[in-house]
């Protein structure tokens, strides 16, 4: 049977399972929206591109699945961007469908052309020019499948106007074959059974695990091998839903602004075992005394991240839910020397624990301003910590990696590697479309909020009752705490001079819009806003100058942490 | 140090965009790039030589391979392995300085390709070294143009390397 170009798009969308796009329309897809008119795919109109992106990421993150977002040539085309570069830094699986001129005019200048290809060739896995449409449907199929394989992430398919109209035979290909392309999954059984003997032998282990392990799905296999080994886990921002943080062995968040027995952990371990993490910046601190005293086993899908950073001791490529899984049957083996390394690093633990007890993850608590960590603790508390919490980029979002206590896998949505404010509302919007029933929460900064703030429309018109926390500090608060810290005070552009009356921006859109300006007022807030259906927005006024610690000051070793008094 | 890699691409749209790009992108250098179909016709050679320590190199070779257009790369830097370099030049010649020039020409085992009363456009092959060596002679007499093809290199041996 021939279809047209956006006839092929389109049904092969459905056989790549996808039933949710969110997009925007325009001239240079306006025939893929006339087939969406009357098809069985839903399509969520956001009212930015980005937020299209963004949306689809947190649609992406929050269900495993391939996320999907549409956008037309040029300024369309071009306001994906930040979305894509988002989502390439984070490794979510997302195709994005960019609509481009007709090809004869390719290269003209003609309206609204970019050079998609071009533009986003850095921050996609890959990406196409469909030139033939016979090509097409093999596209669509390479897409999704390199997009959900081996390293996930976002790829592009740039679709000329011509293509979408032309008729072609459809055929959707039952296999791809990518001669360049070829992930490894299996862990090699040596290596893996080379790092049992390296666990078997530590005196000081610790596990370290980054987004790589939610990819996977190998939450199962990771609490499994801690409660195998009692090895106390830290988690990168990226990984902070991925381990329960109310489990004994929890250590939070590791790096610039990780917990006091995290870093110290680090620094004093003798094994250090990364799963899924790339060594950040933000992690490791000074690079040169990160995990100083330690043997490093690397396990990620990604070559490219092992010895990137630090020269590891043991490198293994491979799939962490296979590579745990198989070093979790190594050890299992070995029973006595398993209950020997429980028994010897006994002593470990008790270390980290005093630790734990000497600088725990705290603030000073106030009765006379609302302080943003206790309304965090809040929001935790009465969601039952099952909430799918998504965040902006500031101290609030460290905040919410530090006070919420997740204990369910994909339930925190974040920026991690771009740290790209105006991400957490659009994501909400993505996971909530995703689950309905579930609750979903933003939380966000009034900095934030307002770079992505018109998607609360989209909320409104889909009735999406994703429920937004704004810890309202009227600053840039990040930016502020390093003008407060390494700038003398000398709070240059991050004081935002006019206040913005967030109620009633909310119900312009039909939204609800509450406010808390003392501390007594923070749970009945929440709590009123959890009722309410459909979207609401939390205005807490907050604690203005309030820092986010601990602190490591970039250039730094982690264990040079500034703490809170 | 100096580093000669082969990788072997996808002959496809942009494939050359990606590698530059990529070397670009991550601060890698590049001294020199040469690229062109293979017997298969869907598939291209590229020559490229880089400088950096074991590091950056490692972190070169796997991020070429991480590349989906990749097929392949080899290092060939510590194996065996032939390269050569072409480059075409137009020296200045005079009634005095003609016969010198061929000579020098005959040393090296060059060609001149192109005569006029003025110049002579010389053709040469070799081992980057080599023309080097035949500049630095030529450079007296006035060099009016250069250009080098930068090297190709393929492995000694039985063994080729294919995709
Ligand atoms: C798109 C974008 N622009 C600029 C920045 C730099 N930046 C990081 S945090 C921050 C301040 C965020 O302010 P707000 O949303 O109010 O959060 P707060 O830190 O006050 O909690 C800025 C400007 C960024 N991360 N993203
Ligand atoms: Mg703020």
């Amino acid at each position: 049977m021939e279809l047209t170009g956006s006839q092929i798009l389109l049904e092969s969308l459905k056989l790549e399972g996808v039933d949710t796009v969110f997009g925007y329309p325009g001239g240079a897809v306006i025939n893929i929206y006339d087939d969406l008119y009357e098809s069985s795919i839903k399509h969520v109109l956001t009212r930015h591109e980005q937020a299209a992106v963004h949306a689809a990421d947190g649609y992406a993150r929050c269900t495993g699945k391939v996320g999907v977002a549409i956008a037309t040539s040029g300024p369309g085309a071009t306001n994906t961007v930040t979305g894509i570069a988002t989502a390439y830094m984070d490794s979510i699986p997302m195709v994005i469908i960019t609509g481009q001129v007709p090809t004869p005019l390719i290269g003209n200048d003609a309206f609204q052309e970019a050079d998609m290809c071009g533009i986003t060739r850095p921050c996609t896995k890959h990406n196409y020019l469909v030139a033939d449409i016979r090509d097409l449907a093999r596209i669509i199929k390479e897409a999704f499948y390199i997009a959900r394989t081996g390293r996930p992430g976002p790829v592009l398919i740039d679709l000329p106007k011509d293509i979408q109209v032309k008729s072609h035979k459809f055929n959707y290909p039952d296999k791809v074959s990518l001669r360049g392309y070829k992930p490894t999954y299996s862990g090699n059984i040596r290596q893996i059974e080379k790092a049992a003997k390296m666990v078997l032998s530590a005196r000081k282990p610790v596990l370290y695990v980054g987004g790589g392990i939610t990819l996977s799905a190998a939450d199962d296999e990771l609490l499994k091998l801690v409660e195998q080994t009692k090895i106390p886990v830290t988690t990168t921002l990226m990984a902070m839903a991925a381990f329960p943080q109310r489990h004994p062995l929890a250590l939070g968040m590791l790096g610039m602004h990780g917990t006091f027995y995290a870093n110290m952990s680090v620094t004093e371990c003798d094994l250090l075992i990364a799963v899924g993490a790339r060594f950040d910046d933000r992690v490791t601190g000074r690079i040169d005394s990160f995990a100083e005293k330690a043997k490093i086993i690397h396990v990620d899908i990604d070559p490219t991240s092992i010895g990137k950073n630090v020269e590891v001791d043991l490198p293994i490529v491979g799939d962490l839910k296979d590579t745990l899984g198989k070093l979790s049957g190594c050890l299992n083996q070995k029973p006595e020397l398993l209950e020997d390394l429980v028994e010897a690093t006994e002593e470990w633990r008790s270390a980290i624990g005093e630790w734990k007890e000497r600088h725990p993850m705290t603030y000073r608590p106030s009765k006379s301003v609302i302080k943003p960590q206790f309304v965090i603790e809040k929001v935790s508390e009465m969601t039952d910590e099952d909430a799918i919490i998504t965040t902006e980029v500031g101290q609030h979002q460290m905040w919410a990696a530090q006070f919420f206590a997740f204990r369910r896998p994909k339930t925190f949505l974040t920026s991690g590697g771009l740290g790209t404010m105006g991400f957490g509302l659009p994501a909400a919007l993505g996971a909530q479309v995703a689950y309905p029933e579930r609750q979903v929460i933003d939380i966000s900064g009034d900095g934030s909020f307002q770079m992505n703030s018109q998607e609360l429309a989209t909320l409104v018109q889909y009735q999406l009752p994703v429920k937004i926390v704004i810890l309202n500090n009227n600053y840039l608060g990040m930016v502020r705490q390093w003008q407060q810290m390494f700038f003398e005070k000398r709070y240059s552009q991050t004081v935002m001079e006019l206040p913005i009356d967030f109620i009633k921006l909310a119900e312009a859109y039909g939204a609800t819009g509450l406010q808390a300006t003392k501390v007594d007022e923070v749970e009945a807030t929440i709590k009123l806003a959890l009722e309410t259906p459909g979207p609401v927005l939390m205005n807490f006024k907050v604690s203005r100058e309030e820092n986010v610690l601990p602190m490591v000051p970039a250039g730094k070793a982690i264990h040079e942490m500034v703490l809170a008094s | 140090m100096k580093h000669t890699i082969s990788v072997l691409v996808e002959n496809e749209f942009g494939v050359l965009s990606r590698i530059s790009g990529l070397f670009s992108g991550r601060g890698f250098n590049i001294e020199s790039l040469s690229v062109a179909p293979t017997m298969e016709t869907d598939l291209s050679r590229m020559t490229l030589v880089t400088r950096g320590d074991d590091r950056v190199l490692e972190q070169i070779t796997k991020q070429l391979n991480k590349l989906i257009s990749t097929i392949k790369v080899v290092d060939f830097t510590g194996g065996e392995y032939i390269e050569r370099e072409l480059a075409l030049i137009k020296v200045s010649t005079d009634a005095e300085s003609r016969a010198e020039a061929l000579r020098i020409v005959d040393i090296f085992r060059a060609k001149v390709i192109d005569v006029t009363p003025k110049s002579y456009t010389i053709e040469i092959t070799g081992a980057p070294a080599k023309i080097n060596g035949i500049l630095e002679l030529l450079r007296p007499m006035g060099i009016k143009e250069v250009v080098r093809s930068g090297p190709v290199v393929i492995g000694r041996g039985a063994k080729g390397v294919v995709g």
